[in-house]
């Protein structure tokens, strides 16, 4: 337990030493959250501290192995969100919860809302011309957003919990959303706000709650200056790997790949950067600022709002994947099973890019391709009896597979969207050292992580993208995680 | 009203379509009246409560494979009971009969939702459970159907000026609006919706996943068990061995505008869609097609008018 800090009032939501085992897994160890009447706390953590896991048990998705949880004193352990619900505990999820299928009223009905209170509310937040027949699925994502928080508002809760409540919101909406937080607040109740945008935190929160590695290691009041702070307890006392990378700038001259401008909606904003060949380019954001949609665009999956992509320096126009593959653009995707034919051995896995064409149907040169395998699989260091399952690979083993499946069939431009998620020590250096030898082929990477202490061993320079923009670039040397974690927070960069 | 031709557009289609199918069928065959409408009414009944029981699945984002042998359970059962009770006993075992199909549907849900198995296989294999039911209950066709109740499915309504309209069309209307408006009213009928169109988000909003998704299957069982029921009230006998009902069920279902990823469509669409396809059967029957060549044109103007839904919703999409 740890003491509570002075002129707290009186909790609504306290939280103690809460842990959360998922198999050997610990992703919790002793997380505390404590929330008084007309306080706004923010919770915050870099990727992987423990903060979706805890908001889940607070919300009744998950239930937790070990600590104690009070609403207004007493002891609870929700079963369902609905139970949450009624001990008043209302959260307003990133992905809004209304039933797309349904019209606004009958979303209404169902969670048995008030129409009245939510009516004012969506005014009060700025929503205008909403009709209570209104499909919910041809309404934009930026509305939903404020129809859930509406929706949340109206049932009048002790506990509101925001997750990245103004990702994807306009301006305007979020001056909006922070006014009405700020006036719950002073109307006495609870708010637990997580948000990765500190500049929103510092105007209306009282204090930050901070994880790391699934325990609460502070519980500080928002002054001035405290970003630092912050963003030093998120890092904590990690060891600062040696950097591995050369940190060379890689050739210069015309670009690979070059972006220029690129929009799309209010997910990217005016993004443009250069990658060359030889280089791995790192892509550095929190979750939600704009890096899946920009990885979207450049494998072809949708079309950008706006914008410029060249591809050695000729303009490409992606209407298809087909188009980015035939551009010589490669998308690996962070989910291995997306990439992988899983139930087919490793061997079929490398060579199956080989003959993905219709044109290199036919009879394949059997002898050829079982050389040129091999000889991958010897590299990859896969420990396996290659003619068995991908499947049954390890989670690390199978990412060796999607990556460096490339170096037999050769790549111009590998996009690589969090390849190291949730694998050993020992693999993920593999993983970079596989992409520095795609470089060195002549390769060009982009590689997005979601840890930032990777940047430096993995690649050359990095991009920090926060709310759909650029907001950094530094060569390898200079990314430091603490340097990363304030670009990726929108606090601005000392240069 | 606008408002609910836009968004019940594909519903009017699909009158407008029977309609033009009715006047068609007159001009093929100038004597079709009252009498022709009436058996066409009677042949669609077990088809329209097979279809009412697959949509409530459908659009709880599920698939029931059980329909068929659900109906074939409550038609032998029905078929039993009114031989053995007689006449003053028929009331009771109509309600019997009911209460058994949404018992059977609910066993056929909770199995779903406690073996998290997927609902095509765990139907599947309650399919073959519910057939060899249907047998030990009766091995053979047999049983009776009290004759006051097969009245209530034959001629037209009794009524001046109504004689035209087939009670079995009555009945049926009868039937599925007791059950489903209420329902559809409701919050465990919007919950039915919500499990089918998004089920995080529906959890998230505090629906009940699992006995959700068990009610949507007992409704499913109460209108098989009337399709059952009336089977057996218009062949007058029992009949162990289940019909062509299943795959015409999903066929109605898909052309009647319900999608089979869940969440969207109701019941009056795929009650029109069956009968439209009894009714193309007819006409093509009139016009002494082929029969073989008459399957191929149902399955062609099926295909199409699916494809043609899908071209809307895709330009519903972009718009």
């Amino acid at each position: 337990m740890q003491p509570n800090p002075p002129k707290t009032p009186r909790a609504i939501l306290d939280a103690q030493g809460v842990t959360k085992s998922f198999g050997a897994v610990q992703a919790l160890r002793g997380a505390s959250l404590r929330v008084g009447a007309g306080e706004i706390v923010a919770l915050m953590g870099a990727n992987g501290a423990g903060k979706s896991t805890l908001v889940k048990i607070l919300t009744g998705a998950l239930r937790h192995d070990a600590g104690t949880i009070t609403i207004k004193d007493r002891p609870v352990r929700f079963a369902s969100p609905a139970a949450a619900r009624r001990a008043g505990l209302v959260p307003v999820y990133q992905e809004p919860a209304l039933i797309p299928d349904l019209d606004v009223g009958q979303n209404l009905r169902l969670g048995a809302t008030p129409v009245a209170p939510f009516r004012h509310w969506v005014d009060a937040l700025g929503v205008t011309g909403l009709r209570m027949d209104d499909a919910i699925g041809h309404l934009p994502l930026a509305t939903l957003r404020i129809l859930d928080l509406a929706r949340a508002l109206a049932m009048e809760p002790d506990v509101l919990m925001l997750d990245e409540m103004t990702a994807a919101l306009p301006t305007d909406l979020v001056d909006n959303v922070l006014r009405v937080m700020r006036g719950q607040a002073d109307a006495g109740r609870a708010v637990i706000y997580i948000s990765h945008r500190f500049p929103e935190i510092a105007r209306i929160c009282d204090r930050a709650t901070v994880l790391r590695d699934g325990v609460t290691v502070g519980d500080l009041p928002i002054v001035p200056g405290v970003e630092e702070e912050v963003v030093e307890l998120m890092l904590g006392q990690r060891m600062t790997p040696a950097v591995a990378a050369t940190g060379r700038s890689a050739a210069k001259g015309t670009a690979r790949l070059s972006v220029a401008g690129l929009s799309l909606g209010s997910k990217l904003a005016e993004v443009s950067f250069d990658l060359h060949a030889g280089e791995v380019l790192g892509v550095v954001a929190l979750e939600g600022q704009g890096q899946d949609e920009l990885f979207e665009v450049l494998a072809g999956f949708r079309r950008a709002g706006s914008g410029r992509i060249s591809v050695d320096g000729t303009p490409v126009a992606f209407r298809h994947p087909a188009d980015a593959i035939a551009a010589g653009l490669t998308f690996v995707p962070g989910n291995r099973a997306d990439a992988l034919a899983m139930g087919r051995s490793v061997r079929e896995n490398i060579a199956l890019p080989g003959f993905a064409a219709p044109r290199r149907w036919g009879p394949i040169a059997m002898q050829a391709e079982a050389t040129r395998i091999g000889a991958a699989i010897d590299r990859l260091q896969i420990d396996t009896r290659a003619q068995g399952e991908v499947r049954r690979l390890s989670g690390g083993n199978q990412q060796k597979v999607t990556i460096g499946r490339w170096i037999a069939h050769g790549v111009q431009t590998l996009l690589l969207f969090d390849p190291t998620r949730g694998i050993d020590v020992r693999t993920k250096r593999q993983i970079y050292e596989l992409c520095r030898d795609l470089a060195a082929q002549g390769a060009a990477v982009l590689y997005y992580t979601s840890e930032l202490a990777e940047v430096p061993q993995a690649c050359d320079r990095a991009i920090v993208i926060f709310g759909g923009r650029v907001v950094a670039e530094m060569p390898a040397a200079e990314a430091t995680e603490a340097a990363l974690l304030r670009a990726a927070y929108g606090l601005a960069v000392a240069t | 009203m606008s408002g609910w031709l836009r968004r019940n557009g594909w519903v009017a289609a699909l009158a407008f379509a029977f309609a033009a199918l009715l006047v068609a069928t007159k001009i093929i065959q100038p004597g079709f009246g009252a009498s022709g409408l009436e058996s066409l009414a009677r042949a669609a009944l077990p088809f329209a409560f097979a279809t009412a029981a697959m949509a409530v699945v459908v659009i709880a984002g599920g698939i029931d494979l059980t329909v068929a042998a659900v109906m074939a359970v409550a038609g032998v059962t029905s078929a039993v009971l009114m031989r053995d009770w007689g006449v003053a006993g028929t009331v009771p075992a109509v309600i019997v009969v009911l209460a058994l199909g949404a018992v059977i549907g609910a066993i056929n849900g909770a199995a779903i939702v406690l073996s998290r198995a997927p609902d095509i296989v765990v139907t599947l294999a309650m399919m073959y459970v519910w057939q060899g039911m249907a047998l030990l209950i009766l091995n053979g066709p047999g049983g009776t159907a009290t004759p006051w109740l097969r009245e209530v499915i034959l001629g037209g309504v009794p009524i001046p000026g109504l004689r035209w309209l087939p009670q079995a069309a009555v009945v049926l209307a009868f039937a599925l609006a007791l059950v489903w408006l209420p329902l559809k009213r409701s919050r465990p009928g919007l919950s039915l919706y919500a499990i089918g169109s998004d089920q995080t988000a529906a959890f998230r909003s505090g629906v009940a996943i699992g006995p959700t998704k068990v009610l949507a299957y007992a409704v499913s069982g109460l209108f098989a068990a009337m399709g059952g029921l009336t089977l057996t009230l218009s062949t007058g006998v029992g009949e162990p061995i289940p019909g062509p009902y299943l795959l015409a069920a999903v066929a109605a279902v898909v052309l009647g505008g319900v999608a089979l990823t869940g969440g969207v469509g109701g019941i009056l669409g795929p009650i029109i869609a069956v009968l439209i396809l009894r009714l193309l059967r007819l006409d093509l029957t009139l016009l002494s097609v082929d029969p073989n060549v008459t399957t191929i044109i149902e399955g062609t103007i099926m295909a199409v008018v699916v494809m043609i839904g899908g071209l809307l919703a895709i330009r519903r999409k972009r718009a």
